[in-house]
């Protein structure tokens, strides 16, 4: 069948990429583009390992379709830092909020679009953000004071 | 997945004219129930019709005081919207007991009230199932059913249907608006829209193929305390064992339907009569030809007693 022509943005960068009708986005980020932050862990919506954000907000990027990002804006985990690390990566760093690191780039991506809709969220506000984003080797208490602890930072820095 | 061809619509007209022309495509809204499925080879279409371009995204208020939901909006701005929380409290607080941010970004008021049941023999293509294979048999019945429903079934199956928005559309009378392939429209009411499964489990609304939804309406608001009580196997991010959608006036007069129970969002009328004299004369009516199966009789109780705290906050 013949390959579908997209122009979608990644990023910041436009991009144009060739797919299959039944490529998930998922699958176009880390097999042609080399995006490979993104993880597949159980491709059913179910970790959020996948999550990347279509027009600002974020999806599971395994149960979208790679022609459906025609004429969006896409982010990615590779998107976030800048010259220096994001504050949320740089946190997680610090507090080993991580393990074995394939949930880690979908509950960043989740993270930063919380702490830009609610900078300072509380612990449940957190947790219940954080709910599409499975971690079997944290516990999650790490993970949820780290996103405390930068929120915090963050605001005592503005 | 089967290979499948692809094309996106711009507008309602186009989308039903996409869908004379290919009797077998299905519309795609946020793929989040249809593209899981078709990964696991259970939905095969052989042409999706993309309907995200069909701008029917919009929350309007309509003449009669109520609002119009477009068939695309978003679980994330339903959930979010004003007037919705204002005036229809038990949509907002169901739509966010369920699924996750993730999910509830893409997901789309119509594709919520389409989503397929989570029976685990339904998933599982070794597995008889005559939703997803008529005439093969029913695993649940005499396997392990605990999830599955207790009222409303048949001999051919009992699965749920799993969604806690349409629970919420149910209790608030909604209706769902409709343009079919040839182009006509027509409105059916929520009541009327899910099927009770009885020899054809697997036609499971009663719409036609091809035909769209367009938009769902919400009539004026009654006012009143607007609950939603979701019990699962863990706090968050699953689907419900059983829910309670309430409405309950200061007179103690309401309107009730459970989520979880039945292949439909389940109300009756004699039940909403009982409101006033209290969860178990409710639930009473509610499960009055309950079958229960050998794992899911716990059900009963259950929805009596999360009935009970509903009746119980909404008195304050
Ligand atoms: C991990 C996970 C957890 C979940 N947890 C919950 C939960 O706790 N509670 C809950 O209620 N739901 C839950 N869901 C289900 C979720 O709410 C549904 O997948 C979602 O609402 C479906 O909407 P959609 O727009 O993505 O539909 P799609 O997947 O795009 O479509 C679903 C069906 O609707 C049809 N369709 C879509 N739009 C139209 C239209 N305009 N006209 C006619 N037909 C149409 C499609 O052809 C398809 O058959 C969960 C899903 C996942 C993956
Ligand atoms: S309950 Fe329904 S969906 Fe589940 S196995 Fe039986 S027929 Fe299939």
């Amino acid at each position: 069948m013949a390959k579908l022509h997209v122009s979608t943005t990644i990023n910041g960068e436009p991009q144009e990429f060739l797919c299959d009708a039944e490529q998930s986005m998922l699958d176009v980020l880390r097999g042609p583009l080399g995006l490979t932050g993104a993880k597949e862990g159980c491709g059913t919506g179910d970790c959020g390992a996948c999550t990347i954000t279509l027009n600002g907000r974020i999806v599971c990027s395994c149960l979208m379709l790679a022609a459906e990002a025609e004429g969006q804006e896409i982010g990615t985990i590779e998107g976030m830092a800048g010259e220096e690390l994001h504050p949320l990566q740089q946190k997680f760093l610090e507090s080993a909020a991580l393990q074995c690191g394939i949930c880690t780039p979908g509950v960043l991506m989740a993270a930063k679009a919380l702490l830009e809709k609610n900078p300072d969220p509380t612990e449940h506000e957190v947790r219940f953000w954080l709910a599409g984003n499975l971690c079997r080797c944290t516990g999650y208490d790490k993970i949820i004071r780290a996103v405390m602890d930068t929120a915090a930072d963050m605001r005592a820095a503005r | 997945m089967k290979p499948f061809t692809y094309e996106r619509a711009g507008s309602p007209a186009e989308a039903a004219a996409a869908a004379a022309r290919r009797p077998e495509a299905k519309f795609i809204a946020g793929g989040t129930n249809l593209l899981d499925l078709m990964k696991l080879q259970i939905e095969t279409p052989a042409h999706l019709i993309d309907v995200n371009g069909l701008k029917l995204d919009t929350i309007e208020p309509t003449q009669e005081g109520g609002l119009r939901i477009g068939a695309l909006v978003r679980n994330t701005d339903l959930a979010a919207d004003e007037r919705v929380r204002r005036d229809y409290g038990v949509l907002s607080r169901a739509l966010l007991a369920g699924a996750s941010g993730q999910l509830r970004n893409r997901a789309t008021t119509a594709g919520n009230l389409l989503q397929r049941t989570r029976c685990p023999y339904f998933y599982d293509t070794n597995m008889a199932c005559n939703k997803r294979r008529p005439g093969s048999g029913c695993s649940a019945i005499g396997g392990i059913n605990r999830q599955h429903a207790v009222v409303g079934a048949s001999e051919a199956c009992i699965a749920t249907h799993p969604s806690d928005m349409a629970v919420a559309m149910r209790v608030l009378d909604a209706s769902i608006e409709t343009v079919k392939p040839q182009g006509a429209t027509r409105t059916i009411s929520i009541a009327e829209l899910h099927r009770l499964p009885g020899d054809t489990p697997n036609v499971e609304t009663v719409l036609e193929a091809g035909e769209l939804i367009t938009a769902v309406t919400l009539p004026r608001p009654v006012g009143g305390s607007q609950q939603y009580r979701k019990v699962r196997d863990r706090a968050s991010y699953a689907f419900a064992l059983v829910s309670v959608a309430a409405i309950v006036q200061p007179d103690g007069s309401g309107r009730v339907a459970l989520g979880g129970v039945a292949h439909k969002p389940w109300r009756l009328d004699a039940a909403d009569a009982e409101m006033p004299r209290g969860a178990k004369a409710v639930a009473g009516k509610l499960f009055a030809d309950a079958k229960p199966t050998e794992h899911n009789a716990f059900k009963l109780p259950l929805a009596e007693r999360a009935l009970a705290s509903v009746l119980a906050d909404a008195r304050g």
